[in-house]
Parts: C-alpha cells; structure tokens; sequence
C-alpha cells in the first residue's frame, strides 16, 4: 500500500467515532452545514464604515500605522510628480516594472532604464534595481494592505526583492474588509488562480531582536501605495 | 522516573531561578499583551470570531479525508508533486531525495516547525548538503545550535547584547547593538542566498481543500523570496493545516495575526496553488508539497482530544501561560512548548514518557482563554492525567491514596491520625526540605500551615 493509502486508512478508521462539537465540552455530533460558519466573517471582523470616503479615509490611517506610505493623487500628472519626487530622494539610477497600463505610464515617466519582469529576468539585475513599481488587485481599507498575484504584478519576485515596492492603484480597487477581497479574487481568478496571491501589509518587517520593530527585514523596507 | 521528567525538573528548577531569563521574557511578552488586546478589541466580536473559527477548524479535522483528496488533486491538477509521509523519518528521506535528484548544495529555508518536528536540518547537514535558515529569529538560533525557544518568536530569550556577540563570533559583522543594525546583517547575508539556493523549504500555515493552496504568513518576506527565487520549491505541512474554503482566510488570517502578535494582519499572507504556470515569469519549476502524519492520525483517534488538531500555532497559550513564562521553552525538551505542546507531545511522542508536562500545569485556564480556535487545553492537561494514571498507575500514589481513604473513612482512624500530626508536625520543621523529610519534594519550596490545636469538632463542642 502507498503512504496515501495508509494514512487515508488510518484517518478514515479515527473518524468512525464522532468528536465532540466545539464549546459543547464532550456532546459529539455531526454540524456539517451547508453553509460554512466562516461566511458571517464581515459581521466579526474590525468595522469598517459605509461610504467610500470613509474606507479611504481608514486605509490611509492603517497604511500610517503599518508605517506605509499612502497618497491618493488626483490625475497622472500627480503620479508622475510625486514619482519624480520619490525617485530624485532616494536617487534611483534603475527601475524594475511589469507590462500594464498603469505601471508602463509609471515607469516611463521616469525617464529611467526600466527592467520588465514579464519576459523574464535576471535576478541579479532585479537585485540591483532601486524600486519595484507594480500594480495591484485590490487595496484593502480594514487592514491598510494590498493584494497582488503573479500575474497582475509582474510575477513573484519583483514586489518581494527591491528595497522600494511601489504600488500604482485605482480607485476603484479600493474593497471594504477582507471578505470583499476574497470575493474579488475569486471572480476575478477562479477556477484558473494565479499561481501567487500576496496579501502585502505594510513594508517588510521583523520584532526577532527583543520584539523592537524594524523594517525592512528580507523584503522591501519601504512600501509606497499611490492611488489615482 | 524516565530521563525526560529529570531533565524538566532539572531545567525547571534552574530556569524558574533565573531572574535574568525571567525579565527578558517579561519584557518581550508586556508588549504583546498590550496590542493583542488592543486587536482583540478592534473586532466587532472576538467571541463570535472564535467560535466560527473553532467550528470551522473540526469541520476541516472530522472531514480529513475527503478535505486532503480534495487539496491533493487540485493540487497535482496544476503539476504540484504531493508526497506523504507517515512518519519524519519518511518525510526526511523524501526531501534528501528530491535534493539528490537536484544534485543540490544548498537549500534555503523559511520558517516552518515540521521542519524541527523531523529534525530536518541535522539529517540534511549529516548529508552534506548546506543548510540555510532564512528567518531573522530561526537565523540566530541556527547560529546558537540550539533549537527554537518559541514557536512563534524564536530568539525571544536573547538579549540584542548577546546577538551583537554571536554575530561578531560567527560572521564576523556586528556594527552595534541596536536591533536594526543586527537586522541588517542578517539581511546582507541572506539576500545572495535566495539567489544561489538550489532549493527552498517553507512550512505552511493553511491548506485550503476547495482551491488547492498553501498559505504562508510571514512578516519578513523571506518565505516569499524563498518561494520566488529557487528553482525547485518543498513545502511540508502537517496533514491537520486543511481549511475547506478560500475565503475562510478572511477570518483566519487577521485571528492568527491577533492571537500571534498582536497585529491587525501579518506583513506577508501568501497563498500558492502552483510551481510556476504557463505565462507567467518567475518561481520555481517544481514545487513538492509533503504531507506529514507523524502520529497525528493518533491524535485524530482520540476523539476526546481531537480539538487539539485544530490548533493554527499561533503561540498565544504559550505567552500566556505562568508555566512557560517561568520554566521558557527549552525546557520542556519538546518541538511544541507550553500549554499546547503539553497537551499533543504525549500523542506524539508517547504519553508516559511524556505525561509529566501535563502535570506542569496550575490548570488557571488561561490557555483556553487566549485560544483563538477554543481549543479546550486545560481540560486536555487533566485528561493526560488521567490517561497516564489510568494506563500506568503509579504504585505508591495509589497505595497513598487507598491508605488515606480508609483513615478518613473511619471517624477513630481520624482521630488518631490528627494526633499524630499534631505531635510530629514540630519534628517536620525541623527537617524540612532535607534528605529526612519523608515530604521533601513538596516542603523544599512550600510550608505546610500548622496544624489547628483545636480541631472543627472541638471547635463546635464548645459552642453548643
């Protein structure tokens, strides 16, 4: 018999005697209900306002907490400025970016050498490239995050592996709470996922040297989300 | 007494001593609590959450089979290799395996406790093969040679004064004591390694059957650099991480980043349904996916205990527990510490040599207070009690108790034994703790109030 057999087998035989129901404290009994108890989550979960001002207004104080940093710009020009303005601090010499409508705008604003990552790359180049500009899925206002997939964001490394991750959003990628988010992915993507979905939080960080935060651990020390 | 419970009691007694272990791990631990609560509070209801959560997790636990078919073939449907192993052993050969066919040097890792569960690193190394440890905490005890001190935050017991030295000693670089500095170095080191790794390793947090993934939560990225650069990807999961749905994640998700850390989310919740797919530009062209047992399907058998497979390691009954605050995680000598440990290691590593962590335990509750999946811990410390008696009774506590029933059984019996005590309780003081105190393992560090002159009886003759 194969390993899978066997521990098949072994699962199936344990299972003959039912357990007890969570909270019941030793009533056994079988619950399983068409509705998953997960689909109430929205109901659970931190609040997060009605209008979309509102959400707005909470994701901008989540990213500050996460210490993110997150501008709602009002036209491309906008983008383009405080892109300059970002690039000119932090003296980029060399850019890493993916085929999109909105990250191709942004990277070749610049007027900087651009590595795509869609065609292949060299992770070594990409090592050396100052910022990652990418686009996102969602942004997510009840915990200040965004959501990326290999596919919508220039495959797995470039928003992990150059210091600066940008992130160039839409408005109208703004979902209320976490729920929202899985639905959107999964009308979005399913069945056919992308083989990466990244639910980013805040810039890379670390508390394993007496639980002093520090950002910037292995991944991107800095994370900038600009809607339009 | 087996050689575990000397060792505990051993450790115990010099760690429970240790003031500078005891304010280092108070220090570490006042903060969380601070923004646990503080997250706890942010939810429209922590209650519900929990509850949700708990009866999710025995949906996934009294459905395994079915929920490890399902995440099996969407797995292998997106050219996912998936192995089982029944036990570490079979899980470790599995990995030399696929680094021999690899003809692999190096094999980066992100954080995963299966990996220390098999002992994963020792028998690659003893192979040849380097083994790299990519987490800033699993880093620094990798460089110690010691095991983690807590399933959560592994260098918890150290202070930033001894990492500036361990890193001065093994890398030579260590610019000064201040955490981000130290951060740093390990970043340098590391990033080349992402890089020339032939394989990286990561654990899991989540299966989800109904998709086919595998989510990693992570704050410092490196399993997503582990996960992104090597051309050859392993993950092991033990076989009770199932959840039954993708969007179960929106609740799970932000409760392990609460319970765990106290944050609202972790920085980095990645979901993986593949090696990489037609189209797309980077990760690894093949992707092994363990499933691990390793006696888990024991504990699936007690059907009393199963709850405990619901756990989603967070660490909250560890941070909790007066038990692990003063005895730390080495002590107990087990992969999984405190409460939770305590509760699955007899399962796993048998329950008489094993029973004793269980008696390591005030039983205050406050684990299955602080468990975000309610798994009823406390009640699961008693019930190892009384499987290891039951199973093994110890002769002389037996003989005890029966000599005890039939004296207060017998008013006369009574009697004589309170005068007894009354006039050899002054003699006890005067060994006490020593070789001759006939009670010494409970008088070493405890005083035994002094028996009443007047008994109750006396008392109410008096005032009738």
């Amino acid at each position: 018999m194969s390993e899978r057999e066997n521990i098949l087998g072994r699962i199936y035989e344990a299972l003959k005697v039912p357990a007890p129901l969570p909270g019941s404290h030793g009533n056994a009994g079988d619950n399983a209900s068409a509705k998953p108890p997960t689909s109430h989550a929205r109901e659970w979960l931190p609040s997060v306002g009605q209008s979309v001002s509102e959400q707005f207004e909470l994701f901008a104080k989540n990213a500050a907490d996460l210490k993110a940093d997150f501008q709602l710009l009002a036209s491309r020009d906008e983008l383009r400025a405080t892109l300059a303005k970002i690039a000119a601090a932090e003296k980029w010499s060399r850019i890493a970016s993916h085929d999109g409508e909105w990250s191709n705008f942004a990277s070749q604003s610049l007027g900087l050498p651009v590595l795509l990552t869609d065609k292949g790359y060299d992770v070594q180049s990409l090592e050396k490239c100052d910022a990652g500009i990418t686009e996102c899925d969602a942004l997510i206002a009840q915990t200040g995050g965004v959501a990326v997939t290999s596919r919508s964001a220039g495959g797995r490394a470039l928003s992990i592996l150059p210091p600066h991750h940008v992130v160039i959003a839409r408005r109208e990628q703004l979902v209320a709470d976490l729920p929202a988010a899985f639905e959107l992915l999964q009308k979005k993507y399913a069945p056919d996922y992308p083989s990466m979905i990244s639910f980013i939080t805040g810039p890379s960080r670390t508390g394993d040297i007496e639980r002093i935060l520090v950002l910037g651990a292995h991944g991107p020390k800095k994370l900038t989300i600009l809607c339009v | 007494m087996s050689n575990f419970v000397t060792e505990f009691k051993a450790r115990a007694t010099e760690k429970a001593g240790d003031l500078r272990h005891r304010t280092v791990i108070r220090t570490a631990l006042r903060g969380y609590e601070v923004v646990r609560d503080k997250r706890k509070a942010a939810f429209q209801s922590w209650e519900s959450a929990r509850q949700a959560a708990a009866e999710t997790k025995w949906e996934a636990v009294n459905h395994l089979d079915e929920h490890l078919v399902a995440l099996t073939s969407k797995l292998e449907a997106r050219g996912t290799k998936v192995h089982w192993a029944s036990t570490g052993e079979q899980a470790r050969e599995i990995i030399a395996q696929i680094l021999r066919d690899k003809k692999a040097h190096c094999i980066i890792k992100s954080k995963a406790m299966t990996s220390e569960e098999i002992h994963l690193n020792h028998a690659l190394e003893k192979e040849g093969f380097t083994v790299v440890e990519s987490d800033l905490g699993e880093f620094i005890v990798q460089l110690r040679h010691e095991p983690p001190y807590h399933i959560v935050f592994p260098s918890m017991h150290l202070t930033r004064g001894e990492i500036k030295d361990l890193f001065q000693k093994e890398l030579g670089d260590a610019p000064s004591d201040s955490p981000e500095d130290l951060t740093m170095v390990a970043r340098r080191v590391m990033r080349q390694k992402y890089i020339t790794a032939d394989v990286g390793f990561t654990g899991a947090n989540f299966a989800i059957a109904e998709t086919g993934m595998i989510s990693i939560t992570e704050n410092e990225g490196n399993a997503r650099l582990t996960a992104a650069l090597p051309k050859t990807m392993v993950t092991l999961i033990g076989i009770e991480k199932v959840l039954p749905h993708f969007a179960d994640l929106a609740l799970f998700l932000p409760m392990l980043a609460t319970a765990g850390a106290g944050q609202a989310m972790t920085c980095y919740n990645t979901m993986y349904s593949g090696p990489r797919q037609p189209g797309e530009c980077d990760g690894p062209e093949e992707w092994h996916v363990i499933l691990l047992d390793n006696r888990r399907t024991e504990l699936l058998a007690d059907a009393e205990q199963r709850d405990a497979l619901h756990c989603i390691r967070c660490g909250a009954c560890l941070n909790v527990c007066p038990i692990f605050r003063n005895v730390g995680g080495h002590t107990y000598g087990t992969t999984y510490s405190g409460p939770v440990g305590a509760v699955i290691t007899p399962h796993l590593r048998g329950l008489q040599e094993w029973k004793h962590l269980s008696n390591a335990s005030s039983l205050c509750g406050a684990c299955t207070e602080a468990c975000p999946v309610k798994i009823d811990l406390h009640h699961h410390l008693l019930q190892n009690r009384r499987n290891a008696s039951a199973s093994e009774p110890a002769f002389f506590e037996k003989l005890a108790y029966q000599i005890f029933g039939i004296v207060a059984n017998e008013p006369r019996f009574w009697w004589l034994a309170k005068k007894i005590g009354w006039l050899t309780q002054p003699l006890q003081n005067a060994v006490k703790g020593s070789a001759l105190d006939p009670a010494k393992a409970w008088t070493k560090t405890r005083d035994l109030p002094p028996q009443p002159r007047e008994t109750f009886k006396d008392w109410w003759r008096n005032r009738q």
